[in-house]
């Protein structure tokens, strides 16, 4: 599995050719690596804006009582803060930005199947985020509904759920067009001789999270116009005195929200999985395991929504049902984990920063995801349900898991994306800031979760000021590691980046850094005996 | 690469599909008309469902596509289906 | 090392999955609202009965007849490129762009009957009568409408390939754009085909 190295432009696509020049080169590019840059940095801006509405939490949980502003701007913070984190920088996540720049690449292809079609969807996204935004800064004031939108208080309330909704809605429908070109891209545009069970393991998560992608994000996309429909029209299907059911609404956001998680996930666990091989040398144990198990969660995720709701009413039937469907699809991750410390046992480790990330990654989902269980369980439902124990746990998963996987990402591709190094140091100081910051932060609200803190409330019993305490420097400690981060990949003034500094075996380490506009000089191809990870 | 449907339906497939259709439209009319309880949901539900398979088979062309189309038809509307099961545990058991 | 020629841009095959991918999502947007359905449906059965017979069986099976015409055509207008017969074409997605219309009248009347009588979501009428018959006609309006939104983009699309099947540039070489306009009117067809008998039919 080889490709000539010849000498371009050191800049490569960064370089402007063609017919524009400047931003409008930027702005009307359909490659897929600028599209996916594009999409880095403005998810990077919505990412600290939705850290500070966090800190602005922390700060004001610092002590009981009101300390910087009342129990409505605090609904109002956590509502936008959620829906910036959820529909504008995780769900996009790892798929927008290595799908876009790395997908293509590693299955030996020019480019997406519809170029124009992927710019399309970075405007839609860009648009979406605005209208969601300019939810804060109209008339009836921002949301105060949470990013959840339960009827029948997201019918009621005054606030502007119309715009925030309908920016959800139009996010969704960047969200289904990028998964759709990703599913037509993998189908259509591998290497001669790169079956499926050839392709490296990145695409097969960014694959099925494609599907997720296209299959759950209508759903949602209706229910957020029925949201609208109720509003103007009145057509009350969430409506008990027009003769609706408010748990249909939360069926209905569910269905779509839970395989949600999967698609911010998924990814995550596909990029820690081309980043162990590297840093370990050996070939990835149980490769079809892994691409199966991510099928898998695709596919058993569709059917436990309902988990969601254990205490909102709906029978007890399904109830245990949903509690049941729920702890199988703790399997196929639990296959990942084990595959995945299965390669590392007596590989060459070095612990470059991708893979101190990627350790971070593992440590945490894991914690994410055993108290997942807690909560599937119905008996500890109903304890820990609505409390900032489940607060803990996404956070876990999400940030811990999915942000984790997204800084060794980064710090595994940054090379390729801008031919330069960075500092080694300032990474690992970074990830020491991260991740004590982010443990300090979050375990204490386990701690005060299951003594009875309830969440997204502005006030709070004396008993869990010590924990909120706790928290928010955890907060402050997070808050100066991502700050370091973000200094040491800006700076820019690193070595010069070979095509292959961390010994990788796939596609992407084959062509220099940064890439070409066309990725590859000659297009490679898979022979019979070829494999994804041939290490020794 | 030239369009892959090198295959060319008749137009005689065609006015045979529609008529098929527009007599099991009068059919589902009629069957209605006969108040059969939950069975005339299922049988009105089951002779669309035979309409939408014939329209997706002759007038999409899915006949004439890879399996790998036909996989991906029954593959959505399982996960839909199954959906509809599982909702259906919380609203007929309460 | 193996060399390998670049890959011809068109793939025909990529589109049309393209689109059938799409129609998934457009099946699954129509997908949340038949669950709605099926909920009230079940809760209501009674009062969707009565409430069905405010809807004009004769205009939802004249619809039924005129939109499964208009998928016979388009496909047919698919033949008659294929066999090089571009005029024949434009005259069957006439037809096709023709029914849509008659569609789109027939519902402009029956809308405009139920409003004019005061029949419609958030109406002081509607807000006096039973639970089920409210279910039943937000969700016929809700339907419908999004149908009629989803039928007017497949006639503009369809309208935009008649031209270029006019102008040649849709030809037998090349008439991926006319079939995948064609799926999305099928899409459209598909639809109406579950919505007919679960709102006109089951009185």
């Amino acid at each position: 599995m080889t490709a000539e190295i010849s000498s371009h432009p050191e800049r490569g696509y960064l370089e402007n050719t063609g017919k524009r020049k400047g931003l409008m080169a930027w702005l009307t590019t359909t490659d897929h690596k600028r599209i996916g840059l594009m999409y880095l940095y403005a998810m990077m801006v919505f990412f600290l804006v939705g850290v500070v509405l966090g800190e602005l939490m922390r700060l004001e949980l610092f002590n009981p009582g009101q300390q910087f502003y009342g129990p409505q701007a605090y609904n109002g913070i956590f509502t936008i803060h959620g829906i910036i984190m959820i529909f504008t920088v995780v769900i996009p996540g790892l798929a927008v930005v290595y799908g876009n720049f790395v997908m293509p690449i590693l299955i030996g292809a020019k480019d997406v199947a519809f170029p124009k079609l992927n710019l399309l969807s970075f405007y839609l996204y860009i648009l979406g985020a605005a209208i969601a935004v300019s939810s804060q800064f109209m008339g009836s004031g921002p949301p105060d509904t949470g990013w959840t939108f339960y009827a029948p208080y997201s019918i009621q309330s005054q606030t502007n759920v119309v715009a925030a909704v309908f920016g959800a809605f139009v996010l969704g429908f960047s969200s289904i067009l990028t998964g759709l070109n990703f599913i037509v891209t993998i189908h259509r545009l591998r290497a001669p001789g790169m079956t499926f069970f050839k392709m490296p393991l990145f695409p097969w998560s960014i694959y099925a999270t494609a599907w997720v992608q296209v299959l759950a994000t209508p759903i949602v996309g209706i229910t957020l116009l029925m949201i609208i429909a109720e509003r103007w029209f009145k057509i009350g299907f969430f409506d008990p005195s027009l003769g609706g059911d408010p748990i249909l609404y939360q069926h209905l956001f569910w269905i779509y929200s839970h395989p949600a998680v999967y698609i911010m996930i998924l990814p995550a666990m596909g990029v820690v999985t081309e980043i162990i091989p590297t840093f370990c040398q050996r070939r990835v144990f149980g490769y079809k395991a892994i691409a199966m198990s991510s099928l898998a969660i695709a596919g058993v995720g569709y059917f436990v929504w309902a988990h969601h709701m254990f205490t909102s009413g709906m029978s007890v039937t399904a109830q245990w049902v949903f509690s049941l469907l729920t702890f199988l699809v703790a399997v196929p991750s639990a296959i990942k984990v084990f595959n995945w410390v299965t390669t590392m046992y007596k590989g060459a480790i070095d612990i470059k920063p991708p893979f101190l990330f990627t350790l971070g990654f593992i440590f945490l989902f894991m914690i994410g995801g055993l108290t997942g269980l807690v909560q599937g369980a119905l008996a500890t439902n109903i304890h820990v349900h609505d409390t900032s124990f489940v607060v803990a746990h996404f956070h876990y998963i999400i940030f811990g898991g999915v942000g984790f996987a997204f800084f060794a990402g980064l710090h595994y591709w940054y090379p390729k994306m801008f031919g330069r190094m960075y500092n080694d140091t300032l990474a690992y100081v970074a990830f020491g800031f991260l991740f004590i910051g982010f443990n300090l932060l979050y375990f204490p609200q386990f701690i005060i979760g299951m003594m009875g803190m309830p969440r997204r409330y502005f006030d709070y019993l004396p008993q869990f000021t010590l924990g909120h305490q706790l928290s928010t420097i955890g907060g402050g400690i997070l808050f100066i590691g991502l700050i370091v981060m973000l200094v040491n990949l800006f700076s820019r003034k690193g070595a010069k980046a070979a095509s292959n500094p961390w010994g990788g075996r796939t596609f992407e380490w084959t062509i220099p850094s940064p890439p070409p506009v066309e990725n590859f000089d000659i297009m490679p191809e898979m022979g019979k005996d070829d494999e994804p990870y041939d290490y020794e | 690469m030239l369009s892959e449907t090198t295959h060319v339906t008749p137009y005689r497939t065609y006015m045979v599909v529609l008529i098929t259709l527009l007599v099991l439209t009068s059919l589902t009319i009629t069957v209605t008309w006969i108040d059969l309880s939950a069975f005339t949901v299922l049988s009105a539900l089951l002779i669309a469902s035979f309409k939408a398979g014939i329209v997706m088979k002759y007038f999409m062309h899915l006949k004439f596509e890879s399996s790998l189309f036909k996989i991906l038809v029954i593959m959505v509307l399982s996960i839909y289906i199954l959906v509809i099961i599982l909702l259906f545990f919380d609203y007929l058991f309460r | 090392m193996i060399m390998s020629r670049d890959m011809e841009h068109r793939d025909d095959i990529g589109s049309r999955l393209g689109m059938w991918v799409f129609i998934f999502t457009e099946l699954l947007l129509f997908g949340g609202l038949f669950l709605v359905y099926a909920v009230m449906r079940s809760k209501y059965s009674f009062e969707f009965h009565q409430a069905a017979l405010h809807l004009n069986t004769f205009i939802g099976a004249l619809n039924t007849v005129v939109l499964l015409i208009s998928s016979a055509t388009v496909a047919i207008s698919i033949t008659a490129v294929q066999k090089g017969n571009n005029k024949l074409a434009v005259r069957f997605l006439l037809i096709t762009l023709i029914c849509a219309g008659i569609f789109l009248i027939n519902k402009y009347f029956e809308w405009g009957h139920k409003i004019r009588i005061g029949l419609y979501p958030g109406s002081d009428l509607m807000l006096t009568l039973n639970h089920g018959s409210v279910m039943f006609f937000s969700l016929y309006f809700f339907m419908t409408g999004l149908h009629m939104l989803h039928l007017i983009i497949g006639a503009v699309l369809l309208t935009v390939v008649t031209i270029k099947v006019q102008r040649l540039s849709i030809n037998r070489d090349s008439y991926v754009l006319l079939e995948n306009g064609g799926l999305y009117w099928h899409l459209v067809d598909l639809i109406w085909i579950f919505l007919f008998p679960l709102l006109y039919l089951i009185t």
